[in-house]
């Protein structure tokens, strides 16, 4: 393995664990907003927020971790990726300020529970992952276009693409069923009957939607990216172990049992097909300007990059386990038994 | 258009977003150690009021550290997004700093996660005292890394340049650069007092407001000690600082000083504006800009004329130099007073006027934070890697900037009015008696 195959797999892994956590927190906030709207509050904030509070901190850094390493890994990306991404990071930017700092300003500080500010939060859940996932269009090419020496990001092309919106749609989709099937084993965990329910009924509600527009999406390449495509077909089979890890997921859910084993198994799902599809991408980090081969920092520099990481990776997970065992994996904790906030 | 005016707007937008950012992450790497600090007192003398004091630090603690998450997360991107042409060159040297800075960031906020979750779910405080070790660790060691990538922007290392590309890099060579040890620990120092002074703030401003509790005075006198000691610490590494420029960034320590022609006997100027060359209506100390430069007051100091005009930081550098020395030795005497007088019992730490003084050392500190930032900032211009790139060739091409500026203004003007009515609502609802009489009221009930 080469060190940028190195490179680009923890930083891969990186933006799927941010995936993840993400839809549960961005999922999380739209379930609340909308069980408010229904006047089904009373059945998921309690548990919502017990999970959310502890560990929302920790889902930003993953996203912060992912972008840092992509730039100290591949510095090329500064240049195409920050020239042309001003305005839809810009705005990503504000959302997640907004939304981050106002789930301190209200769960910590001030306790509100404001219904305005409520869908305010649920709403930004669904508009970050629809500003962010269109920079995966974005990597298959067509929308960075050259001016001489700049790039510059052709929004017309962009916003009339299919792609474009199939990744959209496909963002928001997965969102809403990732968060739904977390919550659905937590809420079960915390043997909360009610919200278990409730969240079970999303989780198959998303289920559909989310497959579709995946499929959908591999379609879509095939005129988007030919070559692209051609390397997804060359990996058909991963993909339909992923389809076969989603038939449990919703097969668990649909008979009511095992949830915990639904959620490792849309993990499961989620992850191999997230990693076959940035497989099928290689070389390209922006076809067809960018490989990982040209963008990639000198050689030192890798090497002691992969030195920090995995010196952090050694203080990291020991502590993640620490944080996902006093909150997660905690009866009384995930129960609301008892309420140790400072 | 212009691509000046990118370049110009850049830097507004960037120093806009540092300088909001900054207010908060000071107090992120100061706060953890004053509530660890708290803590062990608390532990020590087996005194219910000092964990208190570290619980409410806490509180309020997570709404600045919130805020500082988001802005630096702004910060962090605005750096690819700004000034692409930047990262893409310097990231090949200085990634690993960056790098590490996350890993920090991650360990602080795990830990500060479990410590406010797990309040009185231990038995033991000890142990509540050991999770908060990882919170204040981690906050330093965060702004140890980001203070390392700023210091290679001022005395970049460790590589060299063939093509345009950096060739040879060593990436441990360019993280011990020559600005690394001043800046570092001034930048510790002046986030640990600055936190202590704002936490004094807030006492005194409750002992303004009538109360008269005893809590109030054991905060007050903690942090003002603590303040004392890391405003010393700062004067001190101040001079380090000095003597660093002299030796590395002349024309900066030159501009900052007004100082035109490389002399010995270099007077330092204190206040004063400037007419051509001639500084008028200053007050000029004798040899002290040799003694700050070199240690001796004969030592020969160079000046700005030494320098090409287009590599000449602009002079008006002097006034915020002036503002961080004059607030910071201020902070030193007056912390000392208080001190002195709190200890020897005089009586006039406790009239109203020089509780108002104290009111005012948080703010002032956080003034000289500002001034201090962009004294360094300015003062390394018209370079954005000195010596390598400047400024103007590294900005985004992007015609957007302007509409960013706007953005990103209405966010902080947000977040900055949302963290003071945020705060406020949180400590007029539970003030510190209240918060007393209920846990008495609590322990009362267990042992029935």
């Amino acid at each position: 393995m080469t060190l940028e195959i190195i490179g680009i797999s923890v930083l891969w892994l990186f933006l799927f664990l941010y995936v993840i956590v993400a839809s549960i927190d961005f999922g999380a906030g739209f379930f609340n907003a909308y069980s408010a709207f229904t006047n089904k509050q009373h059945i998921l904030t309690g548990i919502i927020q017990r999970y959310l509070s502890p560990v929302w901190e920790v889902t930003n850094v993953f996203f912060v971790f992912f972008f840092v390493g992509v730039i100290g890994f591949f510095p090329q990306t500064a240049f195409y990726y920050g020239t042309t991404l001003l305005v839809p990071a810009s705005i990503a930017l504000i959302l997640l300020s907004i939304r981050g700092s106002y789930y301190a300003f209200a769960t910590y500080g001030a306790k509100i529970n404001h219904r305005g500010y409520i869908y305010m939060y649920g709403l930004s859940g669904l508009l970050l992952p629809a500003s962010l996932s269109p920079v995966l269009a974005m990597s298959e090419g067509g929308f960075i276009k050259m001016d001489g020496d700049s790039p510059y990001l052709d929004y017309l092309a962009l916003f009339t693409s299919p792609l474009t919106w199939s990744i959209v749609v496909l963002s928001l989709a997965a969102v809403l069923y990732i968060s739904a099937v977390f919550l659905t084993w937590y809420a079960s965990k915390a043997g909360d009957a009610k919200a278990t329910h409730l969240m079970r009924k999303y989780a198959l509600l998303w289920a559909g939607p989310t497959i579709i527009t995946a499929t959908g999406i591999i379609f879509e390449l095939r005129s988007h990216n030919a070559e692209h495509y051609s390397r997804l077909l060359d990996l058909w089979w991963i993909f339909g172990l992923s389809f076969l890890l989603f038939l449990g997921t919703v097969y668990l859910l649909w008979k009511r049992r095992n949830y915990g084993w639904a959620f490792i198994l849309l993990v499961g799902q989620f992850f191999t097909a997230f990693f076959a599809y940035g497989v099928s991408h290689y070389p390209y980090l922006l076809y067809p300007y960018l490989t990982i081969y040209d963008s990639f920092t000198n050689e030192a520099m890798a090497i002691s990059l992969i030195i920090a990481f995995i010196a952090g990776l050694g203080l990291l997970l020991p502590s993640l386990y620490l944080l996902f065992r006093l909150f997660l994996f905690d009866k009384d904790y995930v129960k609301g038994k008892s309420d140790y906030h400072a | 258009m212009g691509f000046e005016d990118t370049a110009l707007l850049s830097r507004i937008l960037t120093l806009m977003t540092l300088s909001f950012h900054i207010l908060y992450a000071t107090v992120g790497v100061g706060i953890p150690l004053m509530i660890m600090i708290a803590q062990w007192v608390g532990i020590k003398k087996n005194d219910e009021h000092y964990i208190l004091l570290a619980r409410r630090w806490a509180r309020g603690f997570v709404i600045t550290v919130a805020v500082g998450v988001v802005t630096g997360t702004a910060i962090g991107l605005q750096l690819s997004l700004l000034w692409p042409e930047f990262m893409q060159l310097a990231g090949n040297v200085i990634a690993l700093p960056l790098f590490m800075e996350v890993f920090a960031f991650f360990f602080e906020a795990i830990f500060l996660g479990i410590y406010l979750y797990t309040w009185d779910r231990f038995e033991d405080q000890r142990k509540h005292l050991l999770i908060l070790i990882p919170v204040a660790l981690g906050a330093a060691a965060s702004s140890l890394f980001i203070t390392i990538v700023n210091a290679f922007m001022n005395s970049p290392q460790g590589f060299e340049i063939l093509n345009g590309e950096f060739v040879n890099v060593q990436p441990l060579l360019a993280i011990f650069n020559p600005a690394v040890p001043t800046k570092v620990a001034h930048v510790m120092s002046t986030a640990f007092m600055t936190s202590a002074f704002v936490l004094a703030s807030i006492a005194a401003l409750r002992m303004i407001g009538g109360s008269d509790h005893v809590y109030h005075k054991k905060a007050l006198f903690l942090t003002m000690k603590i303040g004392l000691i890391f405003s010393i610490a700062t004067a001190i590494i101040g001079d380090f600082s000095g003597k660093y420029l002299a030796e590395y960034q002349p024309e900066k320590l030159a501009a900052a000083e007004w100082h035109f022609e490389t002399e010995g006997d270099a007077g330092l100027i204190l206040f004063g504006v400037l007419d051509g060359q001639e500084p008028k209506y200053a007050i000029k100390i004798p040899y002290a800009l040799s003694i700050l430069a070199h240690g001796t007051p004969g030592a020969e100091v160079i000046g700005l004329n030494e320098f090409p005009e287009d590599e000449r930081p602009p002079l008006w550098i002097h006034y915020l130099f002036d503002t961080m020395v004059g607030i910071g030795m201020w902070l030193a005497f007056f912390s000392m007073v208080y001190v002195v007088g709190a200890w020897r019992g005089w009586a006039i730490v406790r009239a109203k006027w020089f509780r108002w003084l104290l009111l005012a050392t948080g703010p002032l500190a956080l003034v000289a934070i500002e001034a201090g930032w962009w004294f360094t900032e300015v003062g390394r211009q018209p370079w954005i890697l000195r010596g390598y790139m400047k400024t103007a060739d590294a900005a985004t091409t992007s015609g957007q900037v302007d509409l960013m500026i706007i953005l990103f203004a209405g966010l902080y003007i947000i977040l900055g009015i949302g963290t003071v009515v945020v705060l406020t609502r949180m400590y007029k609802r539970n003030p510190v008696e209240k918060e007393l009489a209920d846990r008495e009221a609590k322990k009362g009930g267990v042992q029935e």
